[in-house]
């Protein structure tokens, strides 16, 4: 089958038309279908995703499973993975079905939520399929629609704002891309991902509006990109609209937002900004390492002071972005693997963790964390998921945050060593504030009346943490599952950086020279 | 001169048919025939768009140089046929419930859609005034069509003042280059400006694009949108803000290539700026208003930047993207105005955004087809709304206006802000006495084509893309 990747892509899309086509009523019965539509759609998706990573060659570094057709203006409909986005897709198909099976309880507008649930994943795959830099961008934006909606319908007291904020916050960052792809067009001529990798932008410097710019239009393309990834991802210090929309989505909606919407920022660093604007990239990266590590430090004390868990959880996921951004700007095999680790990882982490507030939110109907304590006289099973998770979180060896946040460390190591030591005091303050977070929650004696009748984790819970907790410790004593995927690809594109940069290096002291 | 008339036969049919319909309803049933001309005029315009549409290739010109039949004026002509016969049956219902639906209202349409037919094929500047005037004077009346409204009739005459203020302008600055030039006829004043052009000349240049960017309301000319839009009944300002748009764009566009094709940076700039202030001022102004139709005569100004941003670039893709965007921007319209004019009340009309809340938990289809509509509006793909920003942001680019293309796409981030906030009205707010929606399934289904079309719309554009691609090479050499 050649199209593999557009039947996995576009399941959920048409599993969402024919709810909306032909499911009606909001009866009790139509719900239930509803969820068990969104529910065997994913799953369809995920088994067939599994076809890809079997039929993927990690030896081969170019593009498999590619499609191609063509588009309006010149552009391409061209679909393809490697190495890197392999196991974005694999990550996205993984997590969905766990989502729709955690949003069970659903009861208002179910067919809708579903819907706008099968969309996003749609969405979401495509963005890690798409190879022609405007479907790219497409998928990207688009997926703003779905995650406004979630935020906005679903979502608790505050929901407004922070879906106006999430949607103008990413909209804002996305649009400069916009022009900067367009920038790439022009002077390419083509919007196919794997020649524009080939490509290399002007990179002589010039002065705009009596500025010098170092580095010239790549420079200039790079802070585009970088406006929008950035923002994604998202990094001190414009992160804040993620605290906001974490809070207020639902718990599948943040979910998502943690487990896979925030890897967008971190693979479009890896497909456009480093690769097609080494130059730019260069000149930049000292940026980049203090902004991470900034985000590092700052999030994880912010995070200490928090009294929602959601909240506490989401600027936690601001640090751990931080360390794939050091990772990718590294640009050496450590680090660059690293970042891929950690992000995956941190989806299977993050996922749990917004999943374990959400099983104690359904039940109390509060994230305060004064409103807990005590929950292991009454939750044992749940007090076991969610330390296993608060240690990942941590990064404690055996789990995969582990791996991720060495392997981070020790690529930047190698190139700034300051900011390794800055980033490596943020692995302490991430154990005080998981530790601390864990130990109000779940420890001493439960004084609480409202928390005497709590119960303990359903069948139905159980069996939505039971794989993140097979991947998290699976992936921390075998990381080379991933890593062996991942390398070939990360070690194409670290050589094909160096080669570029060498080679736009030798170009402009010709340039300088003959001046 | 029997070539010539082949050539205009699209017009006279309707001219021809507006004015026999015109004497056998003063003799007959006056406004009992309404309903039946209004559904005989929207089938005259579709089978003219099909004739004009399957009809002969090439370039015909006509009367010495002053009527061109080419495909750029095809394409043109198209769009406007087939979006006024849209707006036409869509109004019919809302008009006949409310007593407004005169005789008079389907033949004026018929009237001004000659008129636009004119401006889109003018080759000469006298033909263009003839086509510019009959159109407004057929839409002043109409403005105003609503005779016991205050509104409506402030409406027609703040139109009729600003709009014969515009004409005024446009004649001072076709006088000038007339002067100059010594012709009126397109083809002569391209060879007066060659090289370094008369000041003369830029003057009259200057002067007959003011009074063209009236009629595109782009901004500083665009003050009596807002209340015009408020004021008129609202099949009416669905008239407006489509069908009249694309003539004046289109025209526009022949002036400035056909006539100033040979100064092009001169012209480009003005256009720049005017793209550039339209943009911002529609996005900001529209974020206050709580009327749906006023922030409807925003969002078109916002969306005439767009489309003057792609005529700023001064080459064939640009020229090309701004027939695109026209093109999306009225299928947008339609089914915008589709939903407003079902929006009502015990039978009354509402315009009151508030009124939306909650919207989408009475009727889930329509609101889901307003959603989508929004957002192509907004340019968020991957609806149709967002290529159209793509072609006019390429075509600003590849003309070197790089600054524009930046400020065009922060400013679409300030347009989405409001466009949104209807979204939020329709699914996020609190129930209130809920809003009724009509029976009209002709409003229905144009809402529901037009969204359809949205989101279908960005497999292939239906073929749109090569025939604007065709009609801006035959305007462009």
């Amino acid at each position: 089958m050649d199209n593999l990747l557009s039947i996995i892509t576009f399941i959920p899309a048409i599993a969402a038309a024919i709810l909306a086509i032909f499911l009606r009523g909001e009866d009790a019965a139509a719900q239930r279908n509803a969820k068990w539509v969104a529910l065997i759609a994913t799953t369809l998706t995920f088994v067939i995703s599994l076809f890809v990573l079997a039929g993927f060659d990690p030896a081969d570094t170019g593009f498999q499973f590619v499609e191609e057709r063509d588009w309006l203006l010149g552009l391409k409909y061209k679909l393809g993975v490697d190495g890197i986005s392999v196991l974005f897709v694999m990550l996205t198909t993984f997590i969905m079905p766990l989502t729709i099976a955690a949003s069970w309880n659903v009861t208002t507008r179910v067919k809708e939520y579903m819907i706008a649930f099968l969309i996003l994943e749609t969405l979401m795959l495509g963005v890690f399929v798409a190879l022609d830099m405007v479907l790219f961008y497409l998928f990207f934006e688009a997926g703003l629609i779905p995650m406004f909606l979630i935020i906005g319908i679903w979502g608790g007291k505050q929901r407004i704002y922070a879906a106006f904020k999430f949607f103008l916050y990413t909209f804002l960052g996305s649009v400069l891309m916009l022009v900067a792809m367009v920038a790439m067009y022009a002077e390419a001529g083509t919007t196919d991902i794997p020649t524009l990798l080939n490509h290399q932008f002007g990179s002589e410097s010039f002065n705009l509006l009596g500025i010098h710019i170092v580095g010239g239009m790549q420079t200039l393309m790079f802070l585009a990109f970088f406006a929008s990834f950035a923002v994604k991802m998202p990094m001190w210090p414009v992160h804040t609209w993620l605290p906001d929309a974490h809070v207020q989505a639902p718990t599948a909606g943040s979910v998502v937002l943690a487990a896979i919407l925030l890897k967008m920022g971190g693979y479009g660093f890896l497909r456009f900004s480093l690769p097609m604007f080494p130059v730019g990239a260069e000149v930049l990266t000292p940026l980049v390492f203090w902004m991470s590590a900034i985000a590092i430090v700052y999030t994880s004390l912010v995070a200490l002071a928090q009294e929602d868990m959601k909240k506490l959880i989401a600027y936690s996921s601001v640090a751990h972005m931080g360390f794939v951004t050091m990772g990718i700007f590294a640009a050496n095999q450590q680090g660059v693997d690293g970042a891929i680790f950690q992000m995956i990882s941190h989806g299977f982490i993050s996922g749990a963790l917004f999943l374990c507030v959400g099983v104690i939110y359904d039940r109390m109907h509060t994230r305060e964390i004064d409103a807990y304590g005590g929950l292991v006289n009454r939750m044992p099973a749940y007090a076991l998921v969610f330390m296993l998770f608060t240690m990942a979180n941590v990064g404690l060896p055996g789990t995969s945050g582990f791996i991720g946040e060495f392997l981070t460390l020790v690529g930047v190591f190698q190139v700034n060593t300051w900011i390794a030591a800055v980033a490596a005091t943020g692995v302490i303050f991430s154990a005080c504030y998981a530790l601390w977070l864990y130990r109000r929650v779940v420890f001493g004696g439960l004084i609480k009346e409202s928390l005497k009748s709590i119960s303990d984790m359903t069948r139905r819970e159980k069996a939505i943490f039971a794989p993140l907790v097979a991947m998290t410790l699976l992936l921390g004593v075998y990381p080379s599952l991933v890593t062996d995927i991942i390398g070939p690809s990360v070690g194409n594109l670290i050589s094909n950086y160096e080669t570029a940069l060498a080679e736009a290096h030798a170009a402009n002291q010709v340039a300088a020279t003959s001046h | 001169m029997q070539a010539d008339l082949s050539v205009i036969v699209p017009e006279i049919v309707i001219a021809v048919y507006a004015m026999a319909a015109l004497v056998l309803t003063a003799y007959t049933g006056k406004d009992r025939m309404a309903g039946m001309l209004v559904w005989l005029t929207a089938g005259l315009f579709l089978a003219l768009s099909i004739w004009i549409g399957i009809g002969g290739d090439g370039a015909r010109v006509a009367f010495g140089g002053m009527f061109h039949d080419d495909a750029f004026a095809r394409f043109a002509k198209i769009t406007i046929l087939l979006s006024a016969a849209a707006v036409l049956v869509m109004g019919q219902e809302y008009m006949a419930r409310r007593n407004i639906l005169k005789f008079e209202y389907p033949l004026l349409i018929a009237l001004a859609a000659v008129g636009m037919m004119m401006m889109v094929s003018a080759g000469d500047l006298m033909a263009l005034y003839m086509g510019l005037e009959l159109q407004s004077l057929a839409l002043y009346v109409v403005a105003s069509l609503r005779r016991d409204s205050a509104r409506s009739t402030e409406a027609g005459l703040k139109y009729f003042v600003l709009g014969a203020l515009s004409s005024g302008l446009l004649l001072y600055g076709a006088s000038l280059t007339y002067g100059y030039a010594g012709s009126t006829l397109f083809a002569d004043i391209i060879t007066a400006a060659e090289g370094q052009a008369p000041v003369g000349l830029l003057f009259g240049l200057v002067f007959v694009m003011s009074g063209l960017a009236f009629k595109v309301s782009a901004v500083p000319f665009h003050m009596w949108t807002p209340d015009v839009y408020e004021g008129a009944p609202t099949p009416v300002t669905a008239f407006f803000a489509t069908a009249p748009k694309v003539a004046a764009m289109a025209l526009l566009a022949r002036v400035v290539h056909d006539a100033f094709g040979n100064v092009v940076g001169d012209w480009s700039q003005v256009i720049a700026v005017l793209s550039l202030l339209s943009m911002f001022l529609g996005g900001i102004a529209a974020i206050g208003q709580t009327d749906i139709k006023r922030l409807m005569a925003y969002s078109s100004i916002a969306h005439m930047g767009y489309a003057l941003m792609g005529l700023a670039a001064g080459t064939a893709f640009g020229v090309q993207a701004m027939l695109i965007y026209m093109a999306i921007y009225v299928t947008m319209n339609v089914g915008t105005f589709a939903f407003i004019l079902s929006m009502e009340r015990d039978g009354q009309p509402v315009t009151e955004i508030a009124s939306l809340n909650l919207y989408s938990r009475a009727y889930p289809a329509r609101a889901l087809a307003m959603l989508v509509l929004l957002f192509s509006l907004a340019g968020v793909p991957p609806l149709l709304g967002f290529f159209g920003k793509l072609y006019v942001l390429r075509a600003a680019y590849e003309g070197g206006l790089v600054w524009l293309a930046v400020a065009g796409v922060i400013a679409s981030v300030i347009g989405a802000f409001y466009y949104l906030r209807i979204v939020y009205y329709m699914y996020f707010g609190q129930e209130r006495e809920p809003l009724e929606t009509g029976r009209s399934p002709v409003i229905w289904s144009l809402l529901m084509a037009s969204a359809a079309i949205m989101l279908v719309g960005i497999i292939n554009m239906f073929g749109v893309e090569g025939m604007a691609q065709a009609a801006a090479a035959t305007l462009v050499q």
